[in-house]
């Protein structure tokens, strides 16, 4: 490539090396009727799955449809509020300043009648007690601060029974 | 090299509307994906490859084109890919995988929900990060300069482009999944104010969410799915530079060379459904096409009157070979648009045998 030649004026300018443009968009997030029927059940302290009806796999939080068979998802069932931890990591990074602090566990949790994990945090319980199999329940806020999201739970707990067999969440481990 | 014969076998699409504000993309494809492969009589299992054509910055969710892959159902794994384009390239990038063989039927979807956002900002983040895009110049604005340089230029009139609204709407009376239709004056188009001078609002295409599916099949897979297939004799696109300034915007130079590419030329055309989402942009395509006064152009009602982003080129293509398949037309030419002013055009020459 040939050197571009400036006028005499320029010749001595420091290079533009980068430049900064901002860019702001918003946005009105439309969660589409299933994840609708599922946040409004967390309001009332429900957690609610969809079943396919080909494969019968239970999906939350449901998307309306199984990725398996493309179907809709419409058959809805009522989960445990105590669930399994799948797996689980411990978190040594401060990635959410200070409003955790570390370490922390996070965990995929089967729920109780779900065929998928939901991912939730692992408290009350030493980080290093926590492990595949583990039983827990959900702790949620006080009443008057639940609405329809998943931060209505606060985190899981270890709900004192014995460990769930390997069996009963292999295909998700 | 020979070519191998491919066609459009089926064709679905979601009813448009401003805003689907109750259902997500998944939700919104899904009737229509068992519609399209019902219209083909197959199961999802008959499909040996999935191409899409989406854009994040639609939904504002990064990554939201691989989600929408639920609503086909990608487990077990499947032979997929996207373009962060309108669909009518994800058939341009299927039907170049059908050439090489290992692909008999391929199903091709689009979705665009341009209610989430304010689009005409959305738009202007696909100009260049240095010069426009700092600017935020709105996709419609840069419709109103290629106006404005076409009304000066001679090239139309105020009254030729709400003719082309007038005979839009007109068409699309008769079909059901348009957005806007009816019969108007073109005295009382003209009659309304401003929206963005030179256009009034007629000019300009609606805000829509929508979503659309088609079903390509190769040789003897094509004739088992359809009585009539409409099949794809040529196809090509062109674009043109990124800076606007380097443009004569009053033409369409991208729109005639890949016509020329597609074969467009060899025989006249029934049926033209051409992707321009302002009025003076379809009266640019048929100059640009050449085509006859006889031809029928966008008897769907085009872009004008429904015009969900991303999805609505393939949309021109799955009316024209809807057109061959049910026998009222048998030469077809399907366009489809991307990036501000005609910036890049795709032809689609298809034909009935
Ligand atoms: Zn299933």
């Amino acid at each position: 490539m040939t050197d571009i030649s400036l006028p005499e004026r320029l010749r001595g300018a420091e290079p533009v090396r980068s430049i900064r443009t901002f860019a702001r968009l918003e946005y009105a997030y439309t969660p589409g009727r299933a994840a609708s029927r599922f946040l409004n059940q967390v309001t009332n302290k429900r957690l609610v799955g969809q079943r396919c009806p080909v494969c019968e796999k239970v999906y939350v939080p449901p998307r309306g449809s199984c990725p398996t068979d493309g179907v809709p998802t419409e058959d809805e069932v009522e989960l445990g509020q105590s669930g399994t931890i799948v797996s689980f990591c411990v978190v040594n990074v401060p990635f959410m300043a200070n409003l955790m602090e570390i370490p922390y566990v996070g965990a995929l949790i089967q729920l109780d009648g779900a065929d998928i994990p939901i991912m939730h945090l692992i408290q009350e319980v030493p980080y290093d007690q926590v492990h595949m199999g583990m039983r827990v329940e959900a702790v949620w806020l006080p009443d008057d601060e639940i609405g329809p999201t998943l931060e209505s739970i606060v985190h899981f707990r270890p709900n004192g029974e014995p460990d769930a067999p390997y069996e009963s969440y292999k295909d998700n481990a | 090299m020979k070519m191998r014969d491919v066609a459009i076998v089926s064709f679905a699409q979601t009813h448009h509307e401003r805003a689907t504000r109750e259902l997500n993309e998944v939700e919104m494809l899904m009737p229509i994906l068992s519609e399209a492969l019902a219209g083909a009589g197959i199961g999802k299992d008959r499909v040996d490859f999935v191409c899409s054509g989406s854009s994040d910055y639609l939904a504002g969710q990064p990554f939201s084109f691989v989600v929408t892959l639920d609503a086909f159902g990608p487990w077990p794994p499947i032979s997929e890919s996207h373009v962060d384009m309108d669909g009518a390239w994800a058939v341009y990038e299927a039907w170049v995988k059908m050439q090489l063989g290992k692909v008999d039927v391929a199903l091709i979807y689009a979705y665009g929900k341009s209610s989430p956002g304010d689009i005409r900002r959305v738009l202007s983040r696909q100009l260049d990060p240095y010069y426009l895009g700092p600017l935020w110049v709105d996709s419609v604005a840069l419709a109103a300069l290629q106006a404005r340089a076409g009304l000066d230029a001679g090239a139309f009139s105020v009254e030729d482009m709400a003719r082309v609204a007038a005979a839009s709407r007109h068409n699309a009376m008769s079909n059901p999944y348009a957005q806007l239709s009816g019969e108007v004056d073109v005295a009382d188009l003209l009659a309304e104010a401003d929206f963005v001078a030179p256009l009034h609002k007629h000019d300009c295409a609606p805000v829509t969410d929508g979503a659309a599916v088609v079903v390509l099949a190769a040789g003897g897979a094509a004739r088992e799915l359809c009585d009539r297939p409409a099949w794809i004799r040529g196809i090509d696109h062109r674009i043109e530079p990124h800076a606007l300034g380097a443009r004569d915007l009053t033409t369409s130079v991208s729109t005639r060379l890949a016509a020329e590419h597609a074969g467009l030329g060899a025989k006249p055309v029934d049926v033209a459904e051409l992707h321009a989402p302002f009025t003076h942009q379809e009266l640019i395509l048929r100059r640009a096409l050449g085509l006859d006064e006889d031809v029928s152009v966008n008897p769907s009602g085009g872009a004008l009157c429904a015009n969900p982003v991303m999805a609505a080129g393939l949309i021109r293509m799955g009316e024209a070979a809807r057109r061959i398949s049910s026998g009222k037309a048998d030469r077809a030419v399907a366009h489809a648009t991307s990036g501000p002013c005609l910036q890049q055009n795709l032809l689609c020459v298809l034909e009935g045998d």
